[in-house]
């Protein structure tokens, strides 16, 4: 293992204060917790959003602390939910009277986490709801299984409901449009190559020099399949043709898209995808509203993309569009 | 009791961190390799925090529940930690256990670890290991047998409930993005519910 660390039981924690070190305008440390909030947080009068999971998904989560977006971001071991404890400080931190909305992503730790520290919450009558992004189409979606994972998509939950909530909205309304945005959001990814948990010292799968994955999760899960490699044109077609099988999205409709690097993915190679995901919208006659490219939601050392599409209407071009500053995500 | 419960816990976390490794690889190949890994973390904090002089029974298993629900993380955490604090609840109370109460404690385990993993048995998770090792627990007190033997009764069933989820498909936790890929591997979740529970046997036996 070669990284750029120097205590692997330290990673998180020389991450999170390298990380508001660099952005003290925006973030700062709940002293003795692995959350971040807004600096000078609690000065604000409105629904709190609060996310988090497990690190090594950088700038996802405390990078998207900010005004238009979130509150407080919770930061797990690396690939591990954070703990209720911690979860239960950020709603403490953060909240100001008219309650705290959790963003979950779909995975049965994070799950049960966040949901745990919501009743302590509760117990304390603090108001709590929460919403559960599951955006990736590899996985089955089927109620015998834990359900399709949460991956790159929550960003857009993090940046619409942000936005709602910035209105003033309750607690229910900032709640309906992140829901809104959930059953309008799918993405798919897969890696040219496997990311190694500092705390692991190997490779979390193996792939060999001329092979990729399709439809790996976030954390190196199993995806689809695995085939040889091929221009990226096929592999782009390939995740937004089992997007669009999805059937939410139809000629005529206005998407936001987003390609999104695993943390190892040159940004050329991910225009060149980007490329080719707006030549299949344009053939469907599907209108890009806004995209994004970059690394929003990583996957420590892997190499690779997915592709999000976000349904829109008036309402959520609305939200998309509202200013937000936040050290990773800034709409002027 | 209080001693002897500390006493125990301490066995049982020495048993999953030397099994840390062990615990990971097989959480590499059907999950996100990182079991071991965080029940080693959560234990030696444990180890570290409890203490002798903590209280009664109850207080101690409360203690530990909650030092794991901070420290393990992933779903190991909230699981494991239910499980310490039901059993916490069950034993509220007394200094001894009987071998009956090891049946309330069992249900209350079960019971938490079901409401919080939304899981049954029979869906490659730990359950598939206590709840064999319950039945075979029950049976055993039921024929008169004495607290040794039970606990024998109860590991041999969990070895062999560790071992069927080698046979069946995951439909919860991270494995379950597998398909029926998970098919072939042993669930690292019901290999550290075995393991706990060889470390209680051979705690008792010793």
């Amino acid at each position: 293992m070669k990284k750029l660390i120097n205590d692997v039981d330290n990673v998180v924690n020389e991450m999170l204060n390298g990380m508001t070190a660099a952005y003290p305008q925006y973030i700062e440390r709940v002293p003795g917790t692995d959350v971040v909030i807004r600096t000078g947080a609690k000065k604000t009068d409105k629904v709190v959003l609060i996310s988090g999971g497990g690190s090594g998904h950088e700038p996802a989560h405390g990078g998207y602390v900010g005004k238009g977006m979130l509150d407080a971001a919770v930061a797990g071991a690396v690939f591990t939910s954070p703990t209720p404890d911690q979860v239960y400080e950020a709603i403490h931190a953060a909240e100001c009277g008219k309650g705290a909305l959790l963003i979950i992503k779909n995975y049965t730790g994070d799950v049960m986490n966040f949901e745990m520290a919501g009743e302590m919450a509760s117990d304390e009558d603090i108001l709590v709801d929460q919403v559960i992004v599951a955006d990736d189409v590899a996985v089955e979606n089927s109620t015998w299984t834990t359900g399709r994972r949460g991956i790159a998509g929550t960003v857009f939950v993090h940046k619409i409901a942000g936005a709602c909530a910035e209105t003033g909205a309750d607690l229910p309304e900032v709640k309906r449009v992140a829901e809104k945005v959930i059953a309008n959001v799918r993405s798919m990814g897969m890696a040219v190559s496997p990311c190694t948990v500092p705390a692991v010292g190997k490779p979390g799968f193996d792939l060999a020099e001329d092979e990729v994955e399709i439809g790996i999760g976030i954390h190196g899960e199993p995806g689809t399949h695995r085939e040889k490699i091929t221009p990226v044109n096929n592999t782009a077609d390939h995740l937004v043709g089992k997007i669009l099988d999805e059937g939410i999205y139809a000629e005529g409709d206005e998407v936001a898209v987003m390609v999104n690097g695993m943390g190892a993915t040159p940004l050329s190679e991910l225009f060149i995808a980007n490329l080719r995901v707006n030549e299949i919208l344009a053939e469907k006659k599907i209108k890009i509203y806004k995209t994004l490219v970059g690394n929003y939601m990583t996957s420590l050392d892997m190499a690779g993309f997915s592709v999000t599409l976000l349904k829109l209407d008036d309402e959520l071009k609305a939200f998309l569009d509202a200013p937000a500053d936040t050290p990773a995500y800034k709409e002027v | 009791m209080a001693s002897k419960i500390y006493e125990c816990i301490s066995r049982i976390a020495d048993r999953i961190i030397e099994n840390k490794d062990y615990l990971t690889e097989l959480d590499r190949e059907i999950g996100d390799a990182d079991h071991g890994i965080n029940m080693a973390r959560g234990y030696s904090e444990a180890l570290e925090q409890l203490d002798k002089e903590d209280g009664d029974l109850s207080a101690v298993l409360k203690k530990t529940g909650m030092i794991l629900l901070s420290n393990v993380g992933g779903a190991s955490g909230p699981l494991y930690g239910t499980a310490y604090m039901k059993a916490s609840k069950t034993v509220a109370g007394k200094e001894e256990l009987s071998v009956e109460d090891g049946k309330a404690v069992f249900e209350a385990v079960i019971g938490g670890i079901k409401l919080r993993g939304k899981a049954e048995r029979g869906e490659k998770t730990m359950l598939d290991a206590i709840i064999p090792a319950y039945e075979a627990y029950c049976q055993a007190a039921d024929a008169g047998s004495s607290l040794t033997e039970c606990l024998d009764a109860m590991c041999a069933a969990a070895a062999e409930g560790a071992e069927f989820t080698k046979t069946i498909r995951a439909t919860k936790g991270r494995a379950s993005y597998l398909g029926d890929r998970s098919i072939g591997h042993q669930d690292p979740g019901a290999t550290s519910a075995l393991l706990t529970m060889e470390a209680i046997r051979d705690f008792f036996k010793a």
